[in-house]
């Protein structure tokens, strides 16, 4: 094992409460009726190609990417589209969707590797694996789903160096990548190898945190028996510390290096990538499967059976909820995410998607609102922030509306990682404020670069 | 179907608050309290209930009739003001004087400026100096140690000066006759909170490793005042005493760790810590080798108070990823 490295500035401990860790995945059985909602990633919705009454098979594209910044939606199931309407998605919004009524069994779009057997040898050439990527609509599966095959591309002038794997899953409760690791370890792998091949980069590190020992210890000894296949990679344990997992936290941890202030990881010679986006590319590159399902976690104190899934997208999270056990009586909130980033929703009938890694049920104990009190200028917020921002300061300013402040004092450069918040002692919603400061000063600085 | 609470992330806190910070000094003051209540018997347990009583009893006839805005009392900052502002005074200061100093200490020091975390400067040591100024004569007559085993719990305190008094007064050669000792054991005259070096370190040692304060600002002060009262040490010792001893004296050790460590009124990143840590050294040091007062540790805390939000200006956290424009 390396020795463990870190991210020094700020941070916060959690508790873990990774209760999933040791259930293996199951395959989740679909319902009559999945929702596939068009816009699952970061940037412009899909825009769709099918009407009502159409039959699509499993994998089929459904809806193209519209933009820069967009992805492919491929459908899940093989069925009928009863309509095209809006769904009320994680973000509490309607947003368009594709109802597909389901057929008994699966037919798969024609060219689709279905058999389990794994593919170690790489056909495909740098470009042709990013066109892969993209046309199997693969996005960054950690929450963020930022499109993968735009980070991939190494934009001109600018080289990588090493392919990162974030697989720190540094927010609590989630285990989703860990199972991932422990269960798929050479497709991992593998997938590992043809992001290396897609940026023209022979070093790829997996960053891990040091409770997923076990991944870590299978990562290593895999990697060891094969160490023709897996040449270059590498498994960087990482201390167990939020947020180990931030972009520009793991790129610190591991090379030292420090993402500038508003630019891409790229220019640190950085790409990273997630593990089950990894996966997704194995899949995609080596058995021409669009991403169509992925790893949720369902899990919560009180929750009778925390469990991992395997679930295709457009299956409804109450369906989810109900296999682990059904929904506790003290549940007061659902967190489509893990508790640090996640978003809080409104019902429980909001459809899995591409960013759905866990869905999180938390009691009124642990996720009450508690009684704010005055600031007692402790510094604890600024201490816990790993971007070495002021917390209390950019709360105070973008309270005040003062956006010519919040953007001296780099609130663009906030991650919102919520340690800040998590440690305050007078429970002020410190992050609630930087969000909205961040928005209006985002807005701003916007309208200043159009002109 | 349900309805569940929308908020935005995180969704988990730590279990941390301001009620249990203020808990947590409390009790670190407690050890330093039960050595006073040695030395110096009754007087010293009826001073404290005194002002900690009049502390809270202050804060909360203000906030429900001046302010009427929400009761705090519970929070455990008035508790910790009265605590401290006793420990800073005479034990046997008449109770007259200690009720209208924690009235001041509270009223004017913290509820003027809009309660916990709006006043700029210590409200303990507001009420102190307000006290030094208006009750010379009976806040600087010290009673001296007088164990309750041997003198009895309700025995009237022999006065006597302190030694940082006697320095004052007599120079160097007067404190011949002290032996170090005593003077970390508390068996000394003085305010009866700072007698105690041991007791008081107890109390700062649990409060580091609480991380209830940061070690940086009680370590710089005390660095501070040893190199500088050192160097006259090494120029003159007949004149100047030895920096070891000016650290027991006084109220240095509770000033560092209790007073000066104060969240509200010092500054927040280390590097302003130190800055605030060494200015409250060399004016403590400038006080007692110069001024009129034999003790300046009250008085070097507050005015590094006044420069707190200028620290914390010019002291921020170096931004993730923003490299500081080097100078030509």
């Amino acid at each position: 094992m390396n020795p463990i490295k870190t991210f020094h500035k700020g941070g916060v401990h959690p508790e873990e409460n990774k209760f999933s860790a040791d259930q293996p995945i199951q395959d989740f059985p679909m319902p009559k009726q999945i929702i596939v909602p068009l816009g699952q990633c970061l940037g412009a919705p899909a825009e769709c190609i099918v009407n009502k009454g159409d039959r699509v098979l499993t994998g089929q594209l459904i809806g193209t990417a519209k933009g820069f910044i967009s992805a492919n939606v491929h459908s899940p199931a093989t069925g009928t589209v009863a309509k095209v309407d809006v769904v009320m998605d994680h973000t509490g919004y309607y947003k368009p969707a594709v109802f597909i009524d389901r057929e008994e069994n699966d037919e798969w779009a024609p060219g689709i590797i279905v058999t389990d057997e794994l593919l170690t040898d790489i056909k495909l050439d740098s470009k042709a694996i990013i066109d892969k990527v993209k046309e199997c609509g693969i996005v960054g599966m950690g929450g963020a789903t930022f499109p993968t095959h735009v980070k991939l591309m190494v934009p001109e002038g600018k080289k990588a160096e090493y392919v990162i794997i974030n697989a720190a899953e540094c927010e609590p409760y989630l285990t989703c990548d860990y199972r991932l690791l422990l269960e798929k370890t050479q497709e991992f792998l593998i997938g590992v190898k043809i992001l290396m091949k897609a940026v023209n980069t022979d070093k790829g590190i997996i960053g891990i945190e040091t409770n997923k020992i076990k991944a870590i210890e299978l990562l290593d000894k895999t990697i060891n028996e094969h160490r023709d296949l897996y040449a270059g990679i590498e498994v960087q344990p990482l201390k167990t510390k939020y947020p180990q997992g931030g972009e520009k936290q793991i790129i610190k941890a591991i090379t030292g290096r420090e993402v500038p202030s508003g630019k891409l990881p790229i220019e640190t010679g950085c790409v990273v990538v997630n593990v089950a986006s990894t996966y997704a590319v194995y899949e995609a590159v080596q058995k021409n499967k669009p991403l169509i399902d992925r790893i949720v976690t369902v899990t919560g104190k009180s929750v009778k059976k925390p469990s991992n899934f395997r679930c295709r997208f457009g299956v409804p999270a109450d369906l989810l909820i109900e296999a682990a056990g059904g929904l506790p009586e003290d549940i007061t909130d659902v967190i489509n995410g893990g508790p640090m980033m996640g978003k809080s929703v409104s019902v429980t009938s909001f459809p899995t998607m591409k960013g759905t890694s866990g869905i999180l049920l938390m009691t009124l104990r642990e996720a009450q609102d508690r009684r704010q009190t005055n600031c007692i200028r402790c510094g604890r917020c600024a201490k816990a922030c790993p971007m070495g921002l002021q917390p209390f300061l950019l709360h105070k300013v973008a309270k005040l509306n003062d956006f010519d402040e919040t953007e001296k004092n780099h609130i663009m450069d906030c991650i919102e990682c919520g340690s800040c918040e998590f440690t305050c002692p007078a429970n002020i919603p410190l992050l609630d404020y930087i969000r909205y400061g961040k928005a209006k000063t985002g807005a701003i600085i916007k309208a200043r670069s159009q002109k | 179907m349900n309805n569940y609470t929308i908020s935005g992330s995180p969704h988990v806190h730590s279990t941390e608050n301001t009620r249990k910070i203020m808990y947590r000094v409390i009790l670190a003051l407690v050890p330093a309290l039960l050595v006073a209540i040695y030395y110096f018997g009754w007087y010293a347990l009826r001073l404290t209930l005194v002002t900690v009583a009049t502390c809270m009893l202050t804060e909360w006839l203000i906030q429900k009739y001046l302010i009427k805005g929400p009761l705090t009392i519970n929070d455990g900052s008035a508790i910790l003001t009265g605590l401290l502002l006793a420990f800073n005074v005479p034990a046997n200061l008449p109770i007259w004087m200690a009720i209208v100093g924690s009235v001041f200490a509270i009223g004017v020091g913290k509820m003027a400026f809009g309660g916990l975390g709006k006043n700029p400067f210590n409200p303990a040591l507001v009420g102190r100096v307000f006290m030094l100024v208006s009750f010379p004569t009976a806040m600087t007559t010290w009673p001296q140690v007088a164990p309750i085993f041997k003198a009895g719990f309700f025995t009237d305190a022999v006065t006597g000066p302190t030694p940082l008094g006697l320095l004052k007064e007599s120079g160097a050669t007067s404190l011949d006759h002290m032996q170090f000792v005593d003077m970390v054991l508390g068996n000394r005259g003085g305010a009866f909170g700072e007698v105690c070096a041991i007791a008081l370190l107890i109390g700062a040692i649990y409060l580091i490793a609480r991380k209830v304060i940061d070690i940086a600002t009680p370590l710089s002060i005390l660095l501070t005042v040893f190199v500088f009262t050192g160097i006259f040490y090494l120029v003159d010792p007949t004149q100047y005493i030895a920096p070891w001893y000016h650290l027991v004296y006084g109220g240095l050790i509770l000033g560092a760790f209790f007073m000066a460590t104060d969240m509200v009124t010092s500054p927040m990143t280390v590097r302003g810590k130190i800055l605030f840590g060494v200015g409250i050294g060399l004016i403590t040091v400038v006080i007692r080798l110069w001024g009129a007062y034999p003790e300046g540790v009250s008085f070097a805390i507050l005015i590094m108070n006044a420069f707190t939000p200028l620290i914390n200006k010019a002291f921020k956290p170096q931004v993730f990823g923003v490299v500081k424009p080097s100078k030509k």
